[in-house]
């Protein structure tokens, strides 16, 4: 059985391949190049930063009630749910309240993680994206296949097509032109629009304060038009103070996008005051569980401090192949193939094998803004799965049984050695019987056996002593 | 059990197995500045080089971006009237609205609204809402100018946050709109402005 990841990269278009590898490699490139002329140790920035998300996780119930108490006193209503449609819920009752009709959204993972535009639209509500990219991947009712920049899988001619099919222009494919014609129709939507809804980067504990960073402006303008604000926010994303920001934003823009700072970093504390004209009157935030604190209880919670730069998908040689869609999840790449499966809960198995996709060659851990051990998470959740006995957790994998039946029983072992030569004489072809051999060695040279060497070695030198 | 304690149960339940949890690190406030540009050098030159990097215009004084304005064959747009007030010897010939009109968007070429700091390390202003007129003014024109007295310019990105206090809303903006959705070819001009100046004044 070959691994759904495999199977998915031999099929990718070749277009999409190239698009993905080679902005992968660039993003790679300059976020390294930013990080060495900026700093002169920027691995200190990394552990510092992975320390205080751990030490804030690892005290989460504290900062979560300090940060509520903050942002009621800044004039806010707090809001909890324990699942995706708990938080849909929640958004849908708010509008229904104020008898808002149309949303203009932001760019939010967590959101893609609750379907909240398809249950918002069942319930006669309008809900356009306004980043770019999510604009695009909405019309074509597609799916982002990276955390940053979704479209990274389609190039400038499909997305001229796209604008034409959807009546917003004539063929154009120069990415100016598209840019100006989405600025026109979306700017139409955000001052229709009822409620801006936004995820949030970091929410500090001590004031309440909620962080968005976007290039574009468009978390900007959802909070200049419309009335409304509602916030979606992971618990996770607390930090415990407005000092943090400067350390994560510094991480965060260098990570995601090779800058100093991502061009509109927000600080919102509540509605808007009574001298100012434009902006919400009423701001909601919705603290969304969604089995956070089964990661939590579980031997990974270090996946949790992630802050969603996409810096480990960009580096990984396994996603640079596979291209974000392979890993048939909203949160792609390594930290995908770590938390996608956890965020499954029972349904864990049926992503298993997302843990196999992994050389484990370290990079993703080395790129990391908080330094999350990605490769040894892959390793617990592979022994999770092995545990469990899911099945895709062994796709390609072949088995162990004999190994370890020999391996345990000495006497077996030293006979096998003593037979092991036989293997250099055996045509390889003859190995390949059992499929799990014959996967394994497709991509691999089996070694030239060498025998009792080390055994031998051993006792000579014992004797010499 | 309301949504808010069963997830606050779960998270005390899940930290409870913990042998140890994690301090809070000691760090420097230091760690996070640049440290490629020479310490001595000088704020307002700084801030300027470093703005002027991230494809930002920094122009000194209102005269200076009157002379850019009327250079690009612009003349309409909005302005804080509390900055219009005693500089309007070097704002003749702009057409110049004291309130944003939000059913003519479109027709403001430009906006001109007050920054309440800069900073120099990485080219930024920070526009708190309360010192901000209008918010749709300062970001839906394809121009905006954000007036920044010299003296408000901090050193790098801690201090001024720092030195941030109340406002429901603070924007840090570090250049003008941009994307590189498609084909990560860089377009400026968004959502937000296409162009954004700094207008100094002491």
């Amino acid at each position: 059985m070959k691994q759904a990841i495999d199977n998915f990269a031999r099929d990718l278009d070749p277009d999409v391949l190239f698009s993905v590898h080679s902005s992968s490699k660039v993003k790679t490139e300059k976020r390294y190049g930013i990080l060495k002329s900026d700093y002169e140790d920027s691995d200190l920035l990394r552990r510092t930063a992975g320390q205080i998300k751990q030490h804030t996780l690892e005290h989460l119930d504290e900062y979560l009630v300090k940060a509520e108490q903050a942002l009621i006193r800044n004039g806010a209503k707090v809001h909890w749910a324990k699942d995706g449609d708990t938080a849909n819920q929640i958004i849908l009752d708010i509008m229904r309240a104020k008898g808002a009709k149309r949303m203009v959204k932001s760019k939010s993972m967590v959101s893609e993680e609750t379907e909240l535009v398809p249950f918002l639209e069942k319930h006669g509500m309008e809900a356009v994206e306004t980043d770019l990219g999510e604009f695009i991947v909405q019309i074509d009712n597609d799916h982002p296949s990276h955390i940053v920049t979704p479209i990274v899988h389609k190039n400038r001619q499909q997305v001229a097509r796209s604008f034409e099919r959807e009546g917003l222009g004539d063929y154009n494919d120069d990415p100016q032109v598209i840019t100006q014609r989405a600025r026109k129709f979306l700017r139409k939507k955000y001052l229709e629009g009822d409620v801006g809804l936004t995820g949030g980067n970091f929410v500090v504990a001590e004031s309440g304060k909620i962080a968005l960073v976007t290039n574009e402006g468009n978390a900007r303008f959802s909070m200049a038009a419309p009335k409304l604000h509602i916030a979606l926010v992971g618990i996770e994303k607390l930090i415990p103070n407005d000092r943090d920001l400067a350390l994560f934003l510094a991480l965060l823009g260098r990570s995601a996008t090779s800058q100093q700072l991502t061009i509109y970093t927000q600080f919102i504390s509540g509605p808007r005051g009574p001298e100012q004209p434009d902006g919400p009157e009423e701001m909601h935030v919705v603290f969304l569980d969604n089995r956070r604190t089964e990661v939590l209880a579980s031997d990974c919670r270090e996946i949790l401090r992630c802050i969603r730069c996409g810096a480990c998908l960009n580096v990984c040689p396994v996603y640079r192949q596979s291209s974000g869609h392979a890993y048939r999840s909203v949160y792609p790449g390594p930290v995908g193939a770590v938390l996608s499966p956890l965020l499954k809960g029972n349904a864990f198995p049926e992503l298993a094998d997302l843990p196999k996709a992994s050389s484990l060659c370290g990079a993703c851990n080395e790129v990391c803004p908080v330094d999350i051990p990605i490769p040894d998470l892959l390793l617990r959740l592979r022994n999770k799965g092995k545990k469990e006995g899911a099945k895709k957790a062994s796709a390609q994998t072949p088995g162990f049984t004999m190994w370890s039946i020999m391996a345990t029983q000495p006497a077996a072992w030293k006979a096998a050695l003593k037979m092991g030569h036989i293997m250099n004489l055996t045509p390889h072809a003859l190995l390949n019987v059992a499929p799990a051999a014959k996967a394994w060695q497709s991509a691999r040279t089996l070694p030239k056996f060498q025998g009792n060497s080390f055994r031998k070695w051993m006792k000579q030198r014992k004797k010499q002593s | 059990m309301s949504d808010r304690d069963w997830i606050l149960n779960k998270v005390k339940t899940a930290l409870a197995p913990l042998p140890k949890r994690t301090d809070y690190p000691e760090w420097a406030d230091t760690l996070a500045v640049t440290t490629n540009e020479p310490p001595h050098a000088d704020r307002v030159e700084l801030f300027q080089k470093r703005m002027e990097m991230v494809h930002g215009k920094v122009f000194d004084g209102f005269a200076a971006v009157n002379a850019y304005l009327k250079a690009e064959g612009l003349s309409h747009g909005y302005m804080d009237p509390a900055i219009q007030a005693g500089n309007e010897q070097h704002l003749q010939g702009l057409e110049l609205e004291a309130t944003f009109d939000r059913s003519r968007i479109d027709e403001y070429q430009f906006g001109i609204t007050r920054a309440t700091a800069g900073i120099a390390e990485t080219g930024s202003m920070v526009l708190n809402d309360r010192d901000t007129s209008s918010r749709l003014g300062a970001l839906a024109p394809w121009v905006h100018i954000a007036v920044l007295s010299k003296k408000d310019i901090y050193a790098d990105v801690p201090t001024a946050i720092a030195a941030l206090d109340y406002d429901p809303s603070i924007i840090i903006v570090t250049g003008p709109s941009k994307t590189a959705d498609i084909e990560g070819i860089l377009i400026e001009g968004v959502h937000g402005p296409g162009v954004q100046i700094c207008c100094l004044v002491e």
